[in-house]
């Protein structure tokens, strides 16, 4: 028993258990909270099996980035959960229904590769350099073209998620800051030059 | 044309660095502060700090027990009591100044016929107990006595503008 | 003496990671913590001159000691649990946010190669750990059952994950003309025989500015200290936490600006490399004390944006982020290709 064997033992028991606990805890912030420690302790397997770039990026992307913003989304929700427990019977069948599905494809795909001819060795290894350059290069020269779909059709999904949800309310007052920001001191300000004493009175020529 | 003119000016930050730019000039400037217990602000001659009773030069306390100041007190911070002396002079028997209450306008020293009630200039006192916020005739007396001449210099230096 | 180096490396040969660990705790950690508590005081004497005062000067020589004396006194002090807050979040949030903080140290070079791990992603490794760090304020601001404290978390996770992306593209450009993530390799791109005109802060001039700028609101720091503004939500994430959770979090954030000072360097201004070209003998000769010395001008350069400038607005924050930088960034990422591409920028010349 190595020491990487003990340690990746001890990141996929807790990677397990968090996933566990993901769909056990009640509080969905907590619920939240344990997704972010089952990614982070997968992202640790995956460095074990020296998948360095993907690990980081799997921390950076989903808990740095996407996992904030689920937070970000149940914290201000304040979902209610009573409601949602209710229909919790109902729902059993269809829910057992699909578990098992699951469970049938996966043993599937784990028995068919399990029949399948030992896995080619590691291919970064075999091209002599590090696993995130190899990644690179299998990405931005065998696969460019596909990559550069994914990549445009990620854009004008987010360019159009945006269109989609924003609303403009009739009658909001609202600030510009790109408007504020451009004033120019010269429109708003008028510097003016005048005596600071008040002038002498004028001697009363108008008598009655 | 103008908005692409100001854009590309709003990137060169000119407000930021000539903010900058100040808070670098104060950062070499001789610096305000006083180092407080080491160092003291030239402090008035009107200063208005802790109370005091004056003398006579004789010896003889100054305070009639008008009462004008108890009665001028906008903070009803001074406390009198009165009672003829053996020789059958009019003295106060009691005389004690809240200073909790009080809130050094100077009107007690104003209203004062014989200029017995002075506002000293001594700002650095503190209380230990609860009590010791009220202050009684003998130690404004001591405080008189004690500061007597700077309290005389004070009064003499404001006196030509009176 | 050479007891001390056997049993170091039976230690190094037979438990790596433990030795590493224990290293890792020695060498990077304590002193950021002693650092943070000097650039605290730094802090203090600086913004202090700015304000034409003298700043801390009593306590030890010249108010050195003043941030012991004061970090001392938060140790010491009660731990109050607000009513009804999470109590089990409430503790780990302040711990949440210091260890990504602290972790990242292990990447960061001060010389060449010269790292307690020179990771191939090392850059990457940086990042996805600085953003880690918000959830210590998102789980303290929600954690804590205060109104206050979850505007503060609300305002910082919208305001850190945007300026992730600005950051995130400036990276994009250096990585470009580096050709590398590894920080070293990074920072030796930069060398060359013109010494400072070889950097990479000339060819990326404008994503030099966004790393930095993006650098101090990614920390949460004045002006960009949304997520603690006292004129508007008292203190923000933290209003709830008192004593040692409190200087927690104190430490957390020094500890992070020390980091985006060291970042800044080694990503634009050739780490340890001289700004004298190699010719000129000594002084030409890369050493840690130019890591250092630019080290010491951003760190500076922090507490000089906070004493001159005003608390952003939130919407002009976002705008910000959102309207101005990414499209900059998007563009000069383009000219950084075009650069590499056309080897006007060579690495390493």
């Amino acid at each position: 028993m190595t020491f990487p064997l003990i340690s990746f033992y001890v990141f996929a028991a807790i990677t397990t258990l968090a996933a566990l606990a993901v769909i056990t805890v009640r509080s969905p912030v907590h619920a939240a909270l344990c997704l972010v420690l089952t990614f982070f302790s997968a992202a640790c397997t995956w460095l074990l099996a020296d998948a360095e770039f993907l690990a980081i990026v799997l921390v950076l992307v989903y808990v740095g980035a996407v996992m904030v913003l689920f937070l970000f989304v149940v914290m201000m929700l304040d979902v209610d959960i009573d409601p949602l427990r209710e229909g919790f019977i109902k729902a059993l069948p269809v829910g057992l229904l699909v578990a098992v599905v699951m469970l049938v494809e996966m043993l599937t795909l784990i028995g068919v590769r399990a029949l399948q001819l030992p896995a080619p060795g590691d291919p970064a290894l075999a091209a002599g350099m590090s696993n995130t350059q190899w990644l690179a290069m299998a990405l931005f020269s065998q696969y460019l073209l596909p990559f550069e779909i994914a990549a445009l059709i990620l854009t004008v999904a987010i360019v159009a998620a945006i269109p989609l949800t924003l609303r403009r309310r009739q009658g909001v007052r609202m600030q510009d800051p790109a408007r504020q920001v451009r004033v120019q001191p010269g429109e708003r300000l008028r510097i003016v030059k005048m005596v600071a004493e008040k002038p002498a009175p004028q001697p009363e020529t108008s008598s009655p | 044309m103008n908005r692409v003119v100001n854009y590309f000016k709003s990137l060169m930050l000119l407000e930021l660095w000539a903010g900058m730019w100040l808070t670098l000039k104060y950062l070499v400037r001789p610096k305000y502060t006083m180092r407080y217990p080491m160092e003291h602000i030239p402090k008035s001659n009107r200063f208005r700090g802790l109370h005091a009773l004056r003398r006579y030069p004789n010896g003889e306390e100054r305070c009639i027990a008008c009462k004008l100041c108890e009665a001028v007190c906008p903070a009803l911070a001074i406390t009198i009591d009165s009672a003829p002396r053996e020789d059958g002079s009019r003295r106060t028997t009691r005389y004690d100044i809240d200073l909790f209450k009080c809130i050094f306008c100077g009107f007690c020293e104003e209203s004062c016929p014989v200029d017995s009630i002075v506002l000293t200039s001594i700002h650095e006192y503190h209380m230990e107990q609860r009590g010791e916020n009220v202050i009684i005739k003998p130690q404004l007396l001591a405080i008189g006595d004690r500061f007597e001449n700077e309290i005389a210099a004070a009064r003499a230096q404001d006196a030509p503008f009176r | 003496m050479n007891y001390i180096i056997d049993a170091y490396q039976f230690c190094a040969s037979h438990f790596p990671t433990l030795t590493m660990a224990i290293g890792l705790l020695l060498f990077p950690l304590l002193p950021v913590i002693i650092a943070v508590a000097m650039y605290v005081w730094w802090e203090r004497k600086v913004i202090g001159w700015m304000h034409v005062r003298v700043g801390p000067n009593k306590i030890g020589p010249f108010g050195l000691l003043q941030t012991f004396a004061d970090v001392f006194k938060l140790l010491l002090k009660e731990v109050v649990y607000p009513a009804r807050a999470n109590k089990a979040l409430f503790v780990l949030a302040p711990l949440w946010a210091l260890v990504p903080a602290f972790a990242a140290w292990a990447v960061v070079p001060i010389g060449s190669h010269v790292a307690w791990s020179d990771a191939n992603a090392g850059l990457l490794f940086l990042l996805a750990m600085t953003s880690m760090g918000v959830y210590g304020i998102i789980i303290a601001g929600w954690a804590s059952n205060s109104r206050y404290a979850m505007l503060g978390a609300m305002r910082s996770a919208a305001q850190v994950v945007s300026y992730e992306i600005a950051m995130g593209f400036s990276l994009v450009s250096v990585l470009i003309l580096a050709g590398s993530l590894n920080l070293s390799d990074i920072v030796n791109a930069q060398a060359g025989s013109k010494g400072a005109l070889d950097w990479f802060f000339l060819p990326l001039l404008p994503m030099f500015v966004i790393y930095f700028v993006s650098g101090i609101a990614e920390t949460n720091r004045l002006p960009f200290d949304m997520a603690e503004g006292e004129s508007e939500i008292v203190a923000g994430f933290h209003v709830e936490y008192s004593g040692a959770p409190f200087a927690v979090f104190f430490l957390t954030e020094y500890a992070n600006m020390i980091l985006v000072s060291f970042m800044v360097p080694l990503l634009f201004l050739g780490g340890w490399l001289s700004p004298f070209p190699v010719s000129w003998g000594w002084i030409g000769a890369p050493g840690w004390w130019w890591l250092f010395a630019k080290m010491f001008v951003f760190a500076t350069a922090y507490l000089w944006l906070r004493a001159t400038f005003p608390r952003y607005r939130y919407d002009q924050i976002m705008r910000l982020g959102w309207k101005v930088f990414i499209p900059i960034t998007l563009a000069w990422v383009f000219v950084a290709g075009c650069m590499k591409y056309f080897g006007w920028v060579v690495a390493g010349a």
